[in-house]
């Protein structure tokens, strides 16, 4: 499985583009809203929590369609299924590769983007928690899609049609983390409700990708 | 010693063959001849366990094969149409990841296939048949016994193919067994010739 991992960051280091791509987009998304709602601090401040979630969640979908896409096309899908390698090891590789390349990135960003939404300061260290595990979160559901949707026509379209309903608990415990500590009540209480909710999928999608990519 | 007994595949609705029934020995090879669409391809994957099984048995050794596809996917090499390259990754870097799971010398397997030259160069650089040495490289890492080949011969040439040939007969004379998919004569003396043909 190291092999494996170590097979992925590689090809992730020889295109850095797209983990260019999704930071780039997570930041152009959240500079939008200053420019949709007016400049008003308050209103920006009051809008930053779920406007870093939805941003950083969406930038983190933009890759995963290729996420087996690409192995599948070039035969390497059918060579890892014989590498000895179960469908479900398989998967959680390329979940965790997929939140390295793309959801780590985008906790580097969010400092510059929290400072565009005039979210306090005193909340940008939650703000990088509760992306962290919510991206984590979108990474593992986001695996078991790919692996659903591989091989559909429209997967594309298909993928975050399926993902991000289930990512809707995410969005609100990662917000109200955010919206909690900005105004100086508890987080703790979300950030532990999102904790759980990763702990719980990280074994339960790559099971699930797993025996979609056997089925396959 | 690998058996088929009354095997038969299904693709989505269409019956792709039914009633096929061989076994291949230790050092034994077979070429499966065919026309187009004949399910030689579907063949190669059912025994590499990547397709279902709809009728019959296979078994290794008298054991069914499907039951643990990982311990099965141990015993063989499946050389797709595919050549399953990362064309951003360099020759010497596609065939990491299998040395680190299979064990076996880059250097060497690529040496086997006249590749050590360009193991520093960027894969999509490659022309197509020196691709398909470089997926022939990964059989030459580590031995298997079961090799499975989908026109191996593909884009070679003369001395490519002599080159193979010696591949072969090593994988051959160490008691390796090959089935290969093909429409040109494969370097491989003795192989017996399994026709598959449409159902009427």
């Amino acid at each position: 499985m190291i092999a494996l991992l170590r097979r992925e960051l590689l090809l992730a280091a020889r295109h850095p583009a797209d983990t260019l791509a999704a930071c780039l987009f997570f930041l152009l998304v959240t500079a939008l809203f200053p420019f949709g709602v007016g400049p008003a601090p308050e209103t920006l401040a009051r809008l930053a929590p779920g406007a870093l979630l939805a941003a950083a969640l969406l930038a983190a979908l933009l890759p995963l369609d290729r996420l087996f896409g690409a192995e599948a096309e070039d035969g390497s899908l059918d060579q890892l299924l014989l590498s000895g390698l179960s469908g479900t090891q398989i998967a959680a590789v390329k979940a965790l590769a997929h939140w390295l390349t793309t959801g780590a990135p985008l906790l580097l960003a969010t400092p510059v983007a929290a400072a565009m939404l005039n979210l306090p300061e005193a909340a940008w260290g939650v703000a990088m928690l509760a992306l962290g595990l919510a991206t984590l979160i979108l990474s593992l559901l986001g695996t078991a899609g790919a692996a659903l949707t591989l091989g559909a026509r429209r997967g594309g379209v298909l993928l975050p049609l399926l993902v991000l309903p289930l990512a809707i608990p995410a969005m609100i415990f990662g917000a109200a983390a955010i919206e909690a500590a900005a105004s100086g009540v508890s987080w703790r209480p979300f950030i532990l409700l999102l904790a759980a909710f990763a702990a719980a999928a990280a074994p339960l999608a790559p099971l699930a990708a797993g025996a979609a990519l056997r089925a396959d | 010693m690998l058996e088929a007994k009354n095997i038969a595949v299904l693709r989505g609705e269409q019956v792709v063959f039914v009633e096929l029934s061989f076994t291949v020995s230790p050092g034994e090879a077979i070429l499966l001849m065919g026309a187009n669409g004949a399910g030689k391809s579907t063949l190669l994957r059912l025994l590499a366990g990547l397709i279902p099984l709809a009728e019959g048995a296979l078994t290794w050794d008298g054991q069914p094969i499907l039951t643990d596809p990982a311990v099965h996917a141990g015993r063989l090499r499946y050389l797709a149409h595919a050549d399953a390259l990362k064309p951003s990754l360099s020759v010497e870097e596609n065939l990491r990841f299998w040395a680190r799971r299979w064990g076996g010398d880059i250097a060497e397997a690529l040496d086997a296939v006249d590749l050590l030259p360009l193991a520093e160069l960027p894969a999509r650089l490659l022309s197509a048949g020196q691709k398909r040495r470089l997926a022939l490289a990964r059989l030459a890492l580590a031995p298997a016994p079961l090799w499975l080949l989908d026109e191996p011969s593909v884009g070679l040439d003369a001395a490519s193919i002599a080159r193979f040939g010696g591949l072969l007969a090593a994988h051959r004379a160490r008691g390796g067994m090959v089935l290969a998919a093909t429409h040109v004569p494969l370097p491989l003396p003795g192989a017996r010739a399994l026709r598959l043909g449409r159902p009427a």
